[in-house]
């Protein structure tokens, strides 16, 4: 991989270098070095491997970048707010991690899959997914809320890991495509796709995620795995999920490992960008470990203040992702007052759009979650919405009967 | 019309499939070269190659949770679990991932995926090699579970399996891979619809439902009775889930009298779900409870002794004297 700018912002600082020292003398391994091109003072540095990526991303590449995770800033505070007046049942908040989110993302090509874990909204924003559609699930009408299909961002996965494994399958399905694509002459044949698996450094300990690794190495699966390390998995800190940095794991794969600063958004691009490629170009996976902070609680749900010092968070802060690109984009005349001011109206037009759409979220009827157990007729499920319909016919008053009927339950 | 082993009958019917889908392939521990474990995949691998026949790592999670990402671009998977035993480190993607996806989905994504899993004992083997685990996932909505009694089915089955858009479990009774029976390959007749119950031996003084292993136990303990002058109703139940209550009801609508069979442990396992079900549906017509016979609650015996384990033929008939006393 050549060697990485030294850290502006991690040397001596990094709340983690203790774990990292940690894990030094218990391995015997040095911890990788982080690949890093925006440091927090808005500076961009060089990398012999990453800059060419870096070059290619235009003045508007740049502030889309920034719009970007503004927007979906914003969008989480609203969401936030939306749990706490009892719109959403929970929410899952991302800040602290926009930039991993939305530089990886924007690195993807439409022919891309996706399979998030639950605190991707950025990447979702990122896929063209309406933000609305994701507050479903969070709601409480639906256990997805939106067609994979049409944006290639598969639905969210509660049981920690699960898809990585769906990730890699997909990516053996590409190159199966591949092959017969190439077999029947190649007529109309799609460009060469990759897959991303994300998922949470507490997720990494998961069995799944060994056995995606395992099948995507061998057989060389297009898939990048990235691994969002916010350093909790809820109140557990990372060093009880591994002694070593996540992304020295490839190595013992037989596949690369890059630890990239999980909130130099530019960096982030990049990196995905060439782990992309890679894939695409039939090299096989790649592991990115993005060096990042969940700021905020885990979910709605959880009080951080009970297993971390706020010192922690106020440390991380000074890292935002958001603030770096600002001082990058002022200092080189990319943008100026009026573009943070239109970011921001953009925001609050997005929030207003989202609180709006939210409360006009329509309660399913039950009798949906009938019709999709089985793609085939099954006459278990038949025969119980036959009883369903004879049940709840009992009952005076039509819509409020069937509620009060699912509620009974049979 | 062809004599075949079960095993050798799923062999063809994945071999037609391999040749008719070039979608489908097979996953699994030692299915290339080796033919797997019972050699039911001999052969396929030098026919379609290494990408439609693959060999796995070991990784039972692994196997189905990829062939949950394969069905989701479009490839229709059919994984091979080495043993009953072994499925469970695979549970987890199969109830959580694969039994849901439809569903969550609302509808827009299919994951057809097959799992062929050899179950059931009787075949003197070490621990995690005779169980039977069905109502583990029969409790679980959106998976369908079939298991194959005779070479015909079997032939037909795994490849009507493979067709069907829902994720389809094949449960193969492991110590009847032998049994020869006549496979017609032209077409598969009554078969046609693998989640119907067949109606095996007609009678009129008690039905016998069983499935999978212990139908040809539920055959002769039939012709024992009939020795003594009593006429048993034999169904092969077939399907799992869903389960064909339609054809048990009319049996028992018209003998009174019902007796459900199978190696699982008989607590929480389908026979209590089918007696419960008839009980409601055909009260009226009941003449005496219906009587369970299964295996004890019990990590699956040790082989010296699972002979006391396994319904046999003096269990079902035990049953149905019990039956025929009321
Ligand atoms: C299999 C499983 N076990 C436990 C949980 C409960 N749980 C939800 S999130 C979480 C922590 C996950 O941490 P991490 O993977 O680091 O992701 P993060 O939420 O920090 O992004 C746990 C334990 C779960 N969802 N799935």
């Amino acid at each position: 991989m050549g060697t990485h700018l030294p850290s502006t912002e991690f040397d001596g600082t990094a709340v983690d270098d203790q774990r990292e020292a940690d894990a030094e003398a218990v391995m015997g391994e040095p911890a990788a070095q982080m690949v890093q091109l925006l440091g927090p003072d808005g500076k961009l540095g060089t990398d012999p491997v990453f800059s060419a990526y870096a070059d290619k991303l235009t003045q508007e590449d740049l502030r889309g970048l920034y719009a970007d995770m503004a927007a979906i800033r914003r969008f989480d505070v609203e969401a936030t707010a939306l749990q706490r007046q009892g719109q959403l049942a929970l929410w899952v908040p991302l800040t602290g991690q926009e930039a991993a989110q939305i530089g990886s993302g924007r690195a993807s090509q439409p022919q891309d899959y996706i399979f998030p874990t639950y605190r991707e909204h950025g990447v979702a924003l990122t896929r063209n997914v309406d933000l609305a559609e994701l507050l479903r699930q969070f709601r409480g009408v639906s256990n997805g809320g939106w067609n994979p299909k049409d944006t290639n961002f598969h639905l969210y996965t509660l049981v920690l890991a699960a898809q990585t494994l769906h990730a890699v399958g997909y990516a053996m399905g590409i190159q199966r495509d591949q092959k017969l694509a190439a077999a029947s002459d190649a007529a109309g044949r799609q460009p060469d796709a990759a897959v991303i698996a994300y998922f949470g450094d507490g997720a990494s300990s998961e069995g799944d995620v060994h056995e995606s690794m395992v099948f995507a190495s061998s057989y060389k699966a297009p898939v990048v795995f990235f691994c969002q390390n916010n350093h909790w998995a809820i109140s557990v800190p990372t060093n009880v999920q591994t002694r070593v940095p996540l992304s020295n794991r490839a190595k013992g794969y037989g596949f690369p490992g890059i630890r990239v600063d999980g909130n130099d958004v530019i960096a982030v691009h990049a990196v995905t960008e060439w782990a992309l490629e890679h894939a695409r170009q039939g090299n096989g996976p790649v592991l990115i470990e993005a060096f990042t902070y969940r700021v905020g609680a885990h979910t709605t749900a959880d009080d951080p203040t009970k297993y971390r010092p706020s010192t922690e968070e106020d440390a991380w802060r000074a890292k935002d992702p958001l603030t770096r690109l600002e001082k990058y984009l002022r200092g080189q005349d990319l943008a100026d007052d009026d573009f943070f001011a239109k970011v921001k109206a953009d925001g609050d037009e997005l929030a207003a759009y989202v609180r709006r759409t939210a409360h006009d979220l329509e309660n399913p009827d039950i009798r949906q979650a009938f019709a999709n157990v089985y793609a085939q007729a099954h006459p278990l499920v038949a025969e119980e919405l036959a009883w369903f319909e004879e049940y709840s016919a009992g009952f005076a008053g039509g819509e409020e009967s069937a509620g009060q009927a699912a509620k009974a339950g049979h | 019309m062809t004599t075949m082993t079960i095993a050798k009958a799923i062999n063809e019917g994945l071999r037609a499939t391999l040749a008719a889908n070039p979608k489908s392939l097979l996953m699994g521990e030692d299915i290339g070269p080796l033919g797997g474990v019972y050699r039911v995949t001999d052969g396929l691998i030098g026919e379609f190659g290494p990408d439609r026949v693959v060999d796995t790592p070991l990784a039972e999670s692994g196997i189905i949770g990829t062939a949950i990402g394969l069905a989701l671009r479009g490839y229709s998977p059919v994984c091979e679990i080495q043993f009953d035993g072994f499925v469970f480190p695979g549970f987890n993607q199969i109830t959580t991932q694969l039994a849901k996806m439809h569903a969550r989905s609302h509808g827009n994504l299919t994951v057809p995926v097959v799992i062929r899993i050899p179950y059931g004992g009787g075949i003197g083997s070490v621990e995690h090699h005779s169980e039977s685990p069905e109502a583990l996932f029969a409790h679980t909505a959106g998976l369908r579970i079939i298991t194959p009694s005779n070479p015909h089915d079997a032939y037909w089955m795994i490849q009507q399996a493979v067709e069907c858009q829902d994720p389809v479990i094949i449960f193969e009774p492991k110590r009847r891979y032998w049994l020869k029976g006549d496979v017609d390959v032209q077409t598969p007749g009554p078969s046609e619809d693998p989640f119907k119950a067949h109606v095996l031996r007609e009678g009129t003084d008690a039905t016998v439902v069983a499935y999978g292993p212990l139908v040809p136990v539920a055959l002769a303990a039939a012709n024992a009775a009939a020795e003594d002058g009593r006429s048993v109703e034999v169904i092969d139940l077939r399907s799992i889930s869903p389960i064909d209550f339609d054809t048990v009801t009319a049996s028992v609508q018209k003998t009174g009298r019902l007796i459900v069979a199978h190696e699982a442990p008989t607590f929480g396992g389908i026979g209590g779900e089918i007696a419960a079900r008839i009980s409601e549906r055909a009260f009226h017509s009941l003449e005496a409870p219906v009587i369970r016979v299964g295996g004890f609650h019990m990590p699956y015996p040790v082989a010296k002794v699972e002979e006391d384990y396994l319904p046999d033929i003096d269990r079902i008939l035990e049953a149905l004297d019990r039956a025929l006393s009321y």
